[in-house]
């Protein structure tokens, strides 16, 4: 016998012990937990091992990926009951969708959770029949970043609710491309949970809707060709190079190193600007509302991070155990403890925004209440509409649609289309895409 | 096995009783594989006649063709085959013409030309998500990137490659990760070359370039279509170069077809018509590959 | 006067190995020399040559993720999926070099074709069969869809390598009485064994790399790094350092395996252009 045979043998072997190994692993009482790589969810990471330490019958064993790709990950888990997870991260887009599915276990947590403490839109998004089906980690609204430093010195003043006229008028004064300061940074990396998040908010507030009550698309409007004209041609003008590889963190970099004016996105970015660890204009970063658009309404932005079960986890109590101490004001207090008040897990709870600790370490914490407090997801658009949602559309098909959507807008932000071709483009792809799911058929 | 060992059998015995055992021992090969395409494949023609979402359960039944009709008359279809096609042909130049020269240079003798080489193959083993990644934010970032800061140094502005010419940087990123692959190899079939042979045609006054046209060139076909073939197999699917990079876009001027599937079906799980795109593809990468295996394969005497 | 040319050459020559040889590995030598800076120092502006190193990123990456989980799981299904592509190509080339038939061309073209299915498109009909056979997150699983997507290509370049092995040399084998067994181990391996050892360290490094299925087939137990680089490619904030580091350590054992190997490598795969 050669060598290599021997080789042969001994890898078949190891195949069929790793195999059975692997799959007797799932000991009970092992919970496997899909997580998105943000930092609150890093942190929780961390701490978790005093989760353990309490319960030691439970023993947690981490999934952390890049959300785009926990997304397809937990998504093709839950639908084929496939039942790998026993907790997963899921955004307030999925829970009410899975939740009608029957695919999420119902949580009923005890009143030492203190349920009436969640803020109430953020509970409301996780409800489906009067029953909740995740609890929120952190929740998330929108605000306007700007430089103070550099409003100071055009002689700048920023509203306290600016419109997006005076927006422009603002980045036009403060773009300095020669020393790379940009006046304005949005999203413009294509994604439903990236530009079309921002662009959404954008066109509710100039009057523009993705769908009217019949379920056609409505993209063709006016009021899209107002909001996405004075996207690109702001972009154009003041954004920074590269801005259709832009999202939430490609911004976040941007401005934490120095060269947005202004960046109007999610508030969880408030915790991160104001840290002198991350950021190097901690101590030069203003806020303040999100603009207002010419119809001036609408929804604004509300996105949550939630910690759901599966209808197929056979470990459920304890699941349900876990996500109730990760999303406790317990674990609030123990993240202030172990780390710092301005990092623990926002806009979830009112008793953090009542905390005179966390006021102190995050001066935009009453601002940041308000703005989750009043984003409505569900609130009236300028004309009716059947879905609801703030910066997405509460169906299954917007993830394929928004980010067709988001490619086409892409596409006018780096010169390749006019906003009236994207438009009349994005109109009939999204009829295409609703006709071939049956709805409006 | 018996008859195999029957030692005393004429010449031509061989070759007819080698058809039993010659079967034997093809058939594992043949039965594994044959599952793996069959059963996926029927699977996926199955389920691209249904409607079957996994987020949308409402929605099921005999589809028909619709699903083919939905991804075929997409106005991107069009393009984003056009972008595979592009995507393939320009790997496959700037590659094979890249490694012949390349491996012409590196066949020469100079200071230190073992790490040189070393250091040229390298970026094969780096993985495909690794060097998007590495390409998007360390090199040509438009404010952060290498490649912008040393255009801003000579006094240019940097130009934001990933927005303006997605394609070609996609190619670009793709050929980098190709090119040593095709370097290797064309290197092993360069130094393989008889040096009296070259030597012969100097001394009969056949300048460098005729060296390469008439001498190293027609050495090299061979080791070519190897190049040729194994690139193209994985040229066809790439995925995870233009999901890190550009997603598609802007657009879908850097979709592929494998990439188009996704974005129209499987990003809203829609199997159905993420099915029939499956089965477009093997059409497709069915037809480029008759006409490529022809080509090729005479070269390979298969 | 020729002494001068040649010299002049010669110059040229290794300034030019040189420099594209440098110009090609750029992006590693900076991927390596990023993740030794800090957050603040990978986003400076113009970037930096020269600076502090500080294990600071290399620090948190291992803090968030066990790096040898991902590394030991990412070499057993490299190689378990190559040991068993061999196993079974082996046999397979052999009877395609050597017992031709009419139908061995398109089986070869047959099999290459198969790996020219997007993976995009039957994601989940191989999702529902792993699921039922129980191969989810398992190494096994994942060895198995590896080694099958690998196959064709393994049996396609040892077919061409057996081809070069001169006929008579394994028929004087059978004469001495030898039976096909023993002629594949004892007669026909040890001479491809230069073009089984490229073959075998191919698929090793095309196994490595794999991310799609790698990441759609496992979560926890079976994750290999291509899953620990998804878990650093965009987090929040600045990630230019874990990035980077994590990339290293990604691709540090593969690069270094490939240098040292590449003599070996190289000299299988001629593809019988020697003759």
């Amino acid at each position: 016998m050669s060598r290599l045979t021997q080789a042969l043998c001994l890898a078949g072997l190891t195949a069929l012990s790793c195999g059975s190994a692997l799959s007797t692993a799932h000991a009970a009482g092992t919970l496997t937990i899909a997580t998105v790589n943000n930092g609150d969810m890093i942190i929780m990471r961390q701490l978790s091992s005093a989760f353990e330490k309490a319960h030691p019958d439970i023993h947690l064993n981490w999934v952390t990926l890049e959300e785009n790709v926990l997304r397809q990950r937990v998504t093709t888990d839950i639908a084929t009951g496939a039942g790998q997870f026993d907790v997963m991260t899921i955004g307030n887009y999925e829970v009410p969708i899975w939740a009608k599915q029957k695919w999420l276990a119902e949580v009923t947590p005890d009143a030492a959770y203190d349920m009436s403490d969640i803020l109430p839109s953020v509970r409301e998004g996780l409800m489906n029949d009067g029953k909740i089906y995740a609890l929120p980690f952190y929740a998330e609204s929108v605000m306007t970043y700007y430089r103070k430093d550099l409003f100071q010195k055009a002689g700048l003043s920023m509203p306290e609710s600016p419109t997006y006229d005076q927006i422009r008028q603002f980045a036009d004064k403060i773009t300095d491309k020669e020393n790379q300061v940009y006046g304005i940074c949005l999203r413009g990396k294509p994604g439903w949970g990236e530009n079309m998040a921002y662009v959404t908010s954008l066109a509710n507030t100039f009057g523009a809707q993705w769908f009217d009550m019949s379920w056609k698309p409505a993209l063709n409007s006016d009021a899209w060709k107002n909001a996405l004209n004075w996207y690109v041609s702001a972009m154009k003008a003041d954004g920074p190079p590269g801005a259709t590889s832009n999202g939430f963190n490609e911004n976040l970099a941007l401005f934490a190193s120095g060269h947005c004016g202004m960046w109007i996105d999610s508030t969880v970015a408030g915790g991160l600007l104001f840290d002198p660890k991350q950021s190097q204009v901690a101590d030069k970063v203003g806020f303040t509302a999100v603009p207002k658009g010419t119809y001036g309404k609408g929804p604004t932005w509300l996105w949550s991070w939630n910690l759901a079960i599966p209808a197929s986890s056979k470990h459920r109590a304890d699941a349900e155990t876990f996500i109730t101490w990760a999303t406790s004001k317990e674990y609030v207090k123990l993240v202030a403890e172990k780390k710092r008040w301005v990092a623990v897990p926002a806009g979830t709870r009112a008793s953090t925004y009542a905390n005179p600790d966390y006021q102190k370490a995050a001066p935009f914490a009453s601002f940041v209440l308000n703005a989750i407090k009043t984003a409505d997801p569900s609130g009236p658009t300028a004309q009716p509409r059947p879905y609801i949602g703030a910066q997405f559309v509460g169906i299954p098909q917007f993830q394929g649609i928004g980010t067709q959507v988001g490619q086409t807008v892409a596409a006018t932000l780096s010169g390749q289309m006019s906003v009236e071709q994207a438009l009349t483009s994005a109109q009939a792809s999204v009829g295409r895409t609703m006709r071939q799911s049956g709805h409006g058929q | 096995m018996q008859a195999v060992l029957n030692t005393s059998a004429a010449p031509s015995a061989p070759a007819r009783k080698g058809k039993g055992a010659g079967f034997l021992l093809l058939s594992p090969a043949v039965f594994i594989l044959l599952v793996w395409s069959i059963v996926p494949l029927v699977m996926t023609l199955w389920y691209s006649l249904q409607n079957y979402n996994l987020v949308d359960p409402t929605l099921h039944g005999f589809a028909g063709i619709n699903n083919y009709w939905y991804l075929l008359t997409d106005p991107d279809f069009l393009q984003s085959l056009l972008n595979t096609l592009l995507l393939v042909a320009g790997v496959l130049v700037i590659s094979v013409g890249g490694g012949t020269l390349l491996a012409v240079l590196y066949d020469q003798d100079f200071f230190g030309r073992g790490i040189a080489r070393v250091l040229v193959i390298s970026p094969f083993f780096v993985m495909p998500t690794v060097s998007a990644l590495l390409w998007k934010n360390l090199m040509l970032h438009p404010i952060y990137g290498v490649y912008s800061a040393m255009m801003r140094a000579v006094g240019l502005t940097p130009i934001d490659w990933l927005s303006q010419y997605p394609l070609a940087t996609v190619m670009m990123i793709v050929s980098w990760e190709w090119l040593p692959f095709a370097v290797l190899i064309l290197l092993t079939a360069v130094q393989s070359l008889d040096g009296e042979q070259k030597e012969a045609a100097r001394m009969d006054g056949a300048g460098p370039i005729a060296r390469f046209r008439y001498i190293i060139l027609p050495h090299l076909s061979r080791a070519i279509s190897v190049v040729v073939m194994i690139e193209t197999i994985y040229l066809l699917t790439i995925f995870a170069e233009i999901s890190v990079t550009t997603a598609g876009g802007p657009g879908v001027a850097s979709s592929n077809l494998a990439f188009l599937i996704y974005s129209r079906a499987l990003l809203q799980f829609d199997v159905g018509g993420a099915s029939a795109g499956g089965v477009i593809a093997i059409v497709i990468a069915n037809i480029v590959a008759a006409f490529l295996v022809r080509a090729v394969a005479r070269n390979l005497e298969v | 006067m020729a002494f001068k040319v040649n010299c002049g050459k010669q110059i040229a020559v290794t300034l030019l190995g040189w420099g594209v040889a440098l110009w090609v590995f750029f992006p590693i030598f900076w991927m390596f020399l990023t993740g030794f800076k800090s957050e603040v120092q990978a986003v400076s502006t113009p970037p930096q040559l020269f600076f502090k190193p500080t294990l600071s990123s290399y620090a948190e990456v291992f803090e968030r993720a066990n790096y040898w989980h991902f590394t030991i799981n990412t070499v057993l299904v490299s190689v378990i999926a190559t040991g068993v592509a061999l196993a079974l190509a082996v046999p397979a080339a052999y009877s395609m070099a050597f017992m031709p038939s009419k139908r061995t061309r398109s089986t070869l073209l047959w099999m290459l074709s198969t790996r020219m299915l997007p993976s995009v498109g039957v994601l989940v009909p191989i999702y529902l069969l792993a699921r039922n056979a129980h191969l989810l997150d398992t190494v096994l699983g994942l060895a198995i869809v590896d080694m099958l997507t690998n196959l064709p290509i393994v049996i396609w370049m040892l077919f061409t390598f057996f081809r070069e092995v001169p006929a008579p040399i394994l028929e004087a084998g059978r004469m001495d009485g030898a039976s096909r067994w023993q002629e594949m181990t004892m007669v026909l391996l040890p001479l491809a064994l230069p073009g089984i050892a490229s073959t075998a360290l191919l698929s090793l490094i095309l196994c490595w790399n794999e991310a799609f299925w790698s990441l759609n087939l496992t979560s926890s137990n079976a994750a290999p790094l291509t899953a620990f680089i998804a878990s650093f490619s965009s987090p929040e904030g600045l990630f230019f350092g874990k990035l980077s580091a994590a990339s290293t350590l990604a691709v540090a054992p593969i690069l270094v395996f490939g240098w040292f190997s590449q003599k070996q490598l190289v000299r299988g795969l001629t593809f019988g252009a020697v003759k």
